[in-house]
């Protein structure tokens, strides 16, 4: 019972979403709104879920004194702080608790919610990104140059697609006469991105898709179940 | 306020220095760094689905007019439910809201990537390649339907491909590599274009070398 009533609720949401799409009137597309809503509130407490699930695992961590444990503190303040500056004077034109905190807004410049926005997570996040312009280059080159005919095609393809959208791309060939003008690597760049690029992207679209159509028709049918986890 | 965006500033130089000390090699700075930024992700994530999801969606309708709004006790209860995967016992109970949730998921998604993913892609591969008059739209044309046929076929995994059918699948992976390359050639620009950024903030807002 604790398995096979989650499956017919399954079945049922499924079979009803599908059924909207071919009767587009009450009170089928009035369940399908409802139901998309409640998703949206249930997610939202799935997060919550997440979060919950992360200041336990950390405070595990630091209650155990596992090897540095220090640095799971330091995450587990600035969630804190991050969390209790959102709740309090909210974000941007949202006010939280205490309203939009003028008083402390005029001293920051900005609301204490987005002042570690700006100061603290974006350049955090622009930073770890960025940094993986050096280890995806150096990964790239040592995996695949010069393995085989596949290999050097994509790594053929990066180069001229990132020469070809640079300023050096335009200068290398910009010699060339109007009837070679194909051969201009920006030119060359337009041409791999608008068909041999396009051509496998669709590939790869219809695939997928043919796949979440037949994994949607399992979920909804009950035969794929690991989602209630405990195996088969 | 000029003092605290200054102390922003330093705060911002702070981070960035910390995270690319990664490229000498792990250390403690780094470790802080990420912690932090996996902390104020977080946080910020919550913060956001309250005030964007939650209040609107729910709390506020709730509060505005509880009788003409009872029905949303329904998502709410299921909410409920799905925090209680957090302990053992009662974690059957998250069963419910998640088998609706995959349930919603499922329909939508089947009937979304059936629309755009499926048949909207096979109509724009059913082009005449010979439409127009130049050489090399021409050829690209027919790379584009040779490309798609190629790729799909690539992915059928029901029976082995050998003999003369792996030929198509051979040339599928062709084009799949080209387009790994295209993408991977974009991903490296966007990294690169966002090294630029923190290099230009500090030597420019920082260090107010450049300017």
């Amino acid at each position: 019972m604790k398995k096979s009533l989650p499956l017919i609720f399954a079945f049922l949401v499924g079979f009803v979403v599908l059924l909207s799409e071919f009767i587009p009137h009450r009170p089928f597309n009035q369940i399908v709104s409802t139901l998309e809503g409640w998703f949206m509130i249930i997610s939202g407490f799935a997060i919550l879920l997440g979060q919950i699930s992360l200041i336990r695992m950390n405070t595990y961590k630091i209650i155990h004194k596992v090897p540095n444990w220090q640095y799971n503190l330091a995450g587990l303040i600035s969630f804190a702080l991050m969390l209790s500056f959102g709740l309090l004077w909210g974000m941007r034109e949202t006010p939280g608790i205490l309203g939009h905190g003028e008083g402390i807004t005029a001293w920051l410049g900005l609301k204490p919610f987005d002042y570690l926005f700006e100061n603290a997570y974006l350049p955090l996040s622009a930073t770890l990104f960025s940094l993986l312009a050096f280890f995806i280059a150096s990964a790239a080159y040592r995996a695949f140059i010069i393995r085989g005919l596949e290999s050097n095609l994509l790594m053929i393809t990066a180069i001229i697609v990132i020469i070809g959208r640079t300023s050096i791309g335009t200068m290398l060939t910009g010699w060339l006469p109007e009837s070679l003008s194909f051969w201009h690597i920006p030119n060359l760049a337009d041409y791999i991105m608008e068909f041999p690029n396009t051509a496998a992207q669709r590939a790869i679209l219809i695939s997928a898709g043919l796949g979440i159509v037949g994994s949607s028709l399992r979920i909804i049918l009950g035969i794929e179940r690991t989602y209630l986890g405990g195996g088969k | 306020m000029a003092i605290m965006t200054t102390i922003g500033i330093w705060v911002a130089a702070f981070f960035t220095l910390c995270i690319f000390s990664f490229l000498y090699k792990d250390n403690p700075f780094y470790k802080f760094a990420e912690q932090v930024f996996v902390g104020l992700s977080a946080a910020y994530w919550l913060v956001y689905i309250i005030y964007s999801i939650m209040i609107p969606n729910l709390f506020a309708k709730l509060s505005s007019d509880f009788s003409g709004n009872l029905i949303l006790l329904i998502p709410a209860a299921l909410g409920v439910m799905m925090l209680m995967r957090i302990h053992p016992k009662t974690e059957w109970i998250s069963r419910y809201p998640i088998s609706i949730m995959i349930g919603t998921t499922a329909g939508i998604s089947m009937l979304r990537y059936m629309k755009s993913d499926i048949l909207q892609q096979v109509t724009a591969t059913m082009i005449n390649p010979f439409a127009s008059g130049s050489v090399p739209v021409i050829i690209g044309n027919l790379l584009l339907i040779i490309g798609t046929i190629c790729g799909v076929y690539f992915f059928y995994f029901s029976k082995k491909q050998e003999g003369i059918s792996k030929w198509p699948s051979k040339v599928g992976i062709w084009f799949l590599m080209v387009s790994f390359g295209a993408t991977f050639g974009y991903t490296v620009m966007a990294r690169i274009s966002l090294l630029i950024g923190r290099l230009e903030f500090l030597l420019g807002d920082w260090l107010h070398i450049i300017k």
